[in-house]
């Protein structure tokens, strides 16, 4: 028991890296969710070449050779990333990927009849999106986005590889120092369980809100 | 030098060329890893699967729980956990092997969950007409449920084979000498990570969209409403 709070203190720091590292590129791979998801569906030929070409190249390819290729390739074009920098770039870059297919499958799953009813109504496209079609999209999203936020969470783990102290990184130093690896490890992986659970139920109360936000929002609107 | 092939560092045309044979032999090793993951995978999320069928709680809760462990867990760290604690009990494996069996693992908490849903997508009327037919429980499974919920559970199945594939890139942690490690290992011996990197990047999305053609043509080839009986 003593030996188990002996391990702890270094492995919470590592987790506090953990959670920091998963808001972050949780947030940015929405951000870049949005922007592909939407712009594959872009009539511009450019945008739609830039985001499948994007999604395709980031669902092939392992996220570790991303990684990899950020922290230790892209240094000899003279571009040089801190530990940090490619940690979060390459996870919110993959994590993106997937979640622009999410973002283009709910699009695609409002309704045509949504689509021309805002045309009967003479709404510009722009107000059309905004307004009518992402509220819905949105609540179709929620679901797989939970998915995709405990998978970008686990992901974390990989940056333990390229130098960066997070929870991994920290139960790996432990062992080299004390060789204590069943309690290390069982450890680890009990953190990692119950981060993935916060995260999980916080993705679910947020499904909650939007789902009743965009169900006021309509109310409102049929009134 | 590796796996006894010269490298030409001469231009770098000559330089991918000349590494091209050496990724490639670690392309097989990722490749064997994906194939015996792939199998442990499902044979093991089967039978996690059925016992978290079972109506006896004493069996079924644990399986549920062992199943959301499983998969909320990092694999790498789940990795390590087999890789370190598994020769204080006295297994010693390969690290191929270990990591074979840690892909298994973390991919039966997925191939478990698409076999409970293909099984639960059958209409209830198909479960109460095989009682109304006496109908004893491995003839149901035989003729009725399986080749009903097999034409949904071979695609779920296959794109999982191809998040697999990219997975493998997590053994190189444990010096599994597959693709990315040996694309590191040129890197670290040659000072040039550029080309070996991009290119390993490049093998891989030749790879998974083999496998995902390969994928999409026999999910072509299914019989959608279920395998007809003999």
């Amino acid at each position: 028991m003593e030996q188990l709070l002996n391990l702890l203190p270094p492995l919470l720091e590592g987790t506090w890296v953990t959670i920091q590292l998963a808001l972050a590129s949780t947030v940015l791979g929405g951000i870049l969710s949005f922007a592909a998801g939407i712009g594959k569906l872009s009539r511009n030929f450019f945008v739609r070449a830039i985001s499948v070409a994007y999604i395709e190249i980031f669902r092939g390819t392992s996220l570790l050779v991303q990684m990899f290729w950020l922290f230790f390739a892209l240094p000899l074009m003279g571009i040089s990333l801190s530990p940090v920098l490619a940690g979060i770039l390459a996870l919110s870059l993959n994590i993106g990927a997937y979640g622009a297919e999410v973002v283009r499958g709910a699009i695609n799953s409002v309704t045509q009849g949504q689509y021309e009813a805002a045309v009967a109504l003479n709404f510009s496209k722009r107000y059309t999106l905004w307004h009518v079609i992402l509220p819905q999209a949105l609540v179709e999203m929620m679901p797989p986005f939970g998915n995709l936020v405990v998978q970008n969470l686990k992901d974390t783990a990989l940056v333990s590889l390229i130098t960066l102290a997070d929870l991994t990184f920290r139960a790996q130093n432990l062992r080299n120092l004390t060789l204590d690896s069943v309690p290390i490890y069982s450890l680890t992986l009990v953190i990692y369980f119950v981060l993935a659970l916060i995260f999980m139920s916080g993705m679910r109360w947020l499904e909650r809100v939007i789902a009743f936000r965009v169900g006021v929002a309509q109310g409102r609107a049929r009134a | 030098m590796l796996f006894g092939i010269e490298w030409d560092t001469s231009s770098d045309l000559a330089f991918a060329i000349s590494i091209l044979p050496i990724l490639l032999r670690g392309l097989i090793v990722t490749v064997q890893a994906t194939a015996l993951g792939f199998v442990i995978a499902i044979v093991l999320g089967l039978i996690l699967a059925l016992l978290r069928m079972v109506p006896l709680k004493i069996v079924s809760w644990p399986t549920a729980i062992f199943l959301e462990f499983v998969r909320d867990t990092p694999l790498l760290v789940q990795l390590f956990f087999l890789y370190f604690v598994l020769p204080e009990y006295g297994i010693v494996l390969p690290a191929f092997l270990t990591g074979a069996i840690a892909l298994g693992l973390q991919y039966s908490g997925y191939t478990a969950e698409v076999y409970r849903a293909g099984i639960e997508a059958i209409p209830r009327g198909q479960w109460e007409a095989s009682i109304a037919l006496n109908m004893p429980a491995w003839l149901l499974f035989r003729d009725v449920i399986i080749p009903q919920a097999f034409p949904r559970i071979v695609p779920a199945l296959g794109n999982y084979l191809v998040s697999m594939l990219k997975d493998t890139a997590i053994l190189s942690a444990v010096t599994v000498l597959e693709m990315l490690h040996v694309g590191r290992i040129i890197g670290d011996r040659t000072f040039r990570y550029f080309i070996p990197l991009t290119m390993v990047g490049g093998l891989y999305l030749v790879l998974t969209l083999l496998s995902s053609l390969a994928v999409r043509f026999t999910e072509n080839k299914l019989p959608k409403d279920g395998i007809p009986l003999r």
